[in-house]
């Protein structure tokens, strides 16, 4: 049991450090990722993931794999896509899902081509799907300051938020607070992807935000309790995860998301609140 | 009475249709006003131009002596999003903005103020329920109870009984009526004219523009209500630009 479960953590740095930085993660991206289901944004949350690639594949092609590059081209490339679908939705008469559907595709291509330019089919794997067994210091620092910012920031703005989704027009009427929150939302969005991105790569960073907050909802009927079990469905997915990866030899950012997949299963299944069996069950009606 | 709230020459509207168009008029301070008029008749866009939601496309709306806070507004039903997980208390607390704004915490006498406002409109008991959970005349009694902590000198209510049953609605008329004797200004947004008839002294019958304002008695005659009947509803599509705004 002990060399099932923890030794791989005590003889590994490298475990060690992929368990702390994904750990680390699920603190930020979960209670980032309920809010945005709450708001029916999940789609969203996908194309902005795709949106860093073209802007790190950019900052790797000018400085090569240096973090501060990818990271800061990475999180304008975010911003740019989510400025850009805005005015696309108001200028014209396509709806936001749809303008998402295209620039999450052309981002995709873009940063594949760029990456391809002057890397190696190596650095290609490690933009798409991540690094999560090769978490530097440097990594590690930033993906811990994301989450920190994370939490800190979304106190700060938690009450016009979570009016803004409730009953955004009381809150125009009593606050001009609301979109300031609403953008300042955005921007922790775009920095807990691309805290994804360096461990589970564009195509799964999202992984760490969604998946979780859905579980959520799946247990929980109070925004908070919703929190605490999506971060805990991101701890246990990391850790379960990266020793199905040590364990079996799969890739770890896959097995990751994959087990917080197995768990989104379940809740789908069998979650006190809306699984489908749970449903089932025969149980009496109350009397009130 | 000292006038509250003055429209002059108010437009109103969406992509540069009018919704309210050309109205002039003064609601005095102390008012209980229903705003009457059929579907698409600006009765909401008004009241969203009145709590700054809607900026004016031309003229302007006179807030005399009111603070953007003094000001309570119910919005429809339909625009709450009432899937989300919050709960009664949460939501009732949000009236209490104007003392709390975005950060401070709520002490003990403002939650008194929360459990009190919730006990008024008949929902104690209900503090912890997400309002998912509610029919649509306790989700009402909901805003109410929020109302109440506004403590605000004008309260303006779209549509407020809008398919809520008879014991709700007449509950939550004994709100209004107390806000009346408080000296609050109410405007409301009816479609119960029998209603309108027998509560409401002052009636703003609205169809795009106004028909008439003034005395209930007045104002509600088959000859407006028929005028405000034949106003269209869609927007003309190929409409020019309005000349009176020119000039």
């Amino acid at each position: 049991m002990y060399d099932l479960l923890i030794a791989p953590f005590l003889e590994f740095e490298f475990m060690r450090r992929a368990l702390a930085g994904t750990v680390a993660l699920a603190f930020g991206a979960a209670p980032v990722g309920v809010i945005l289901m709450l708001r029916r944004m999940s789609l969203v949350g996908d194309t902005m993931a795709h949106a860093i690639l073209p802007g790190a594949a950019i900052g790797f092609l000018v400085a090569g794999l240096d973090l501060f590059a990818m990271t800061a081209g990475g999180i304008a490339a975010g911003l740019l896509v989510a400025l850009l679908t805005g005015v696309v939705t108001r200028l014209t008469h396509i709806k936001e899902d749809a303008a998402l559907a295209a620039f999450f595709l052309m981002s995709l291509a873009l940063g594949v081509v760029i990456v391809s330019m002057r890397g190696t089919n190596v650095d290609l794997l490690d933009f798409l799907f991540g690094s999560v067994l090769a978490l530097d210091d440097e990594t590690l620092l930033l993906i811990a300051s994301i989450a920190t910012v994370s939490l800190v920031v979304l106190a700060v703005i938690w009450r016009p938020l979570v009016l803004e989704c409730v009953d955004p027009v009381f809150l125009r009427s009593v606050s001009r607070a609301g979109a300031l929150a609403h953008i300042a939302f955005l921007g922790l969005l775009v920095l807990n992807l691309v805290g994804g991105f360096q461990a589970l790569g564009t195509l799964l960073a999202v992984g760490m935000v969604i998946v979780p907050a859905v579980v959520g909802r799946f247990w929980a009927k109070d925004l908070t309790g919703m929190i605490v079990v999506a971060i805990a469905t991101g701890i246990l997915s990391a850790y379960s995860g990266l020793l199905l990866s040590y364990h079996t030899g799969v890739p770890s950012g896959p097995a990751i998301i994959l087990v917080a997949g197995g768990l989104y299963v379940l809740s789908v299944l069998f979650g006190r609140v809306g699984g489908i069996v749970t449903g089932l069950l025969p149980r009496r009606h109350l009397e009130a | 009475m000292p006038a509250q709230l003055a429209f002059r020459d108010l437009t109103l509207g969406y992509e540069r249709h009018p919704a309210v168009h050309h109205l002039d008029g003064a609601v005095e301070k102390g008012a209980l006003i229903a705003v009457v008029g059929p579907n698409g008749a600006g009765k909401s866009t008004l009241f969203k131009g009145i709590v700054g939601v809607v900026k004016p496309l031309s003229g302007r709306v006179e807030r005399l002596g009111l603070r953007r806070r003094d000001i309570a507004y119910l919005p429809q039903l339909a625009e709450i999003d009432r899937t989300f997980p919050i709960t009664v208390y949460d939501l009732v607390a949000m009236g209490l903005w104007r003392q709390i704004g975005l950060f401070s915490g709520i002490g003990r006498a403002a939650r008194e103020r929360v459990f009190a406002a919730i006990a008024a409109v008949g929902l104690s008991g209900f503090e912890t329920r997400p309002i998912g959970a509610l029919s649509g005349g306790q989700m009402q009694r909901v805003l109410f109870a929020r109302l109440l902590l506004q403590d605000a000198a004008l309260i303006v209510l779209d549509e407020p009984f809008n398919a809520i049953d008879a014991k709700t609605t007449a509950d939550l008329f004994e709100l209004v009526r107390r806000w009346h004797h408080e000296g609050r200004t109410v405007l409301a947004a009816l479609h119960d004219l029998e209603m309108v008839r027998t509560r409401f002294p002052e009636v703003l019958l609205l169809a795009r523009e106004k028909v008439a304002w003034g005395d209930t008695a007045e104002v509600l005659t088959e000859q407006n209500l028929q005028k405000a009947r034949r106003m269209c509803e869609a927007f003309d599509e190929s409409a020019g630009p309005c000349r009176v705004a020119a000039e």
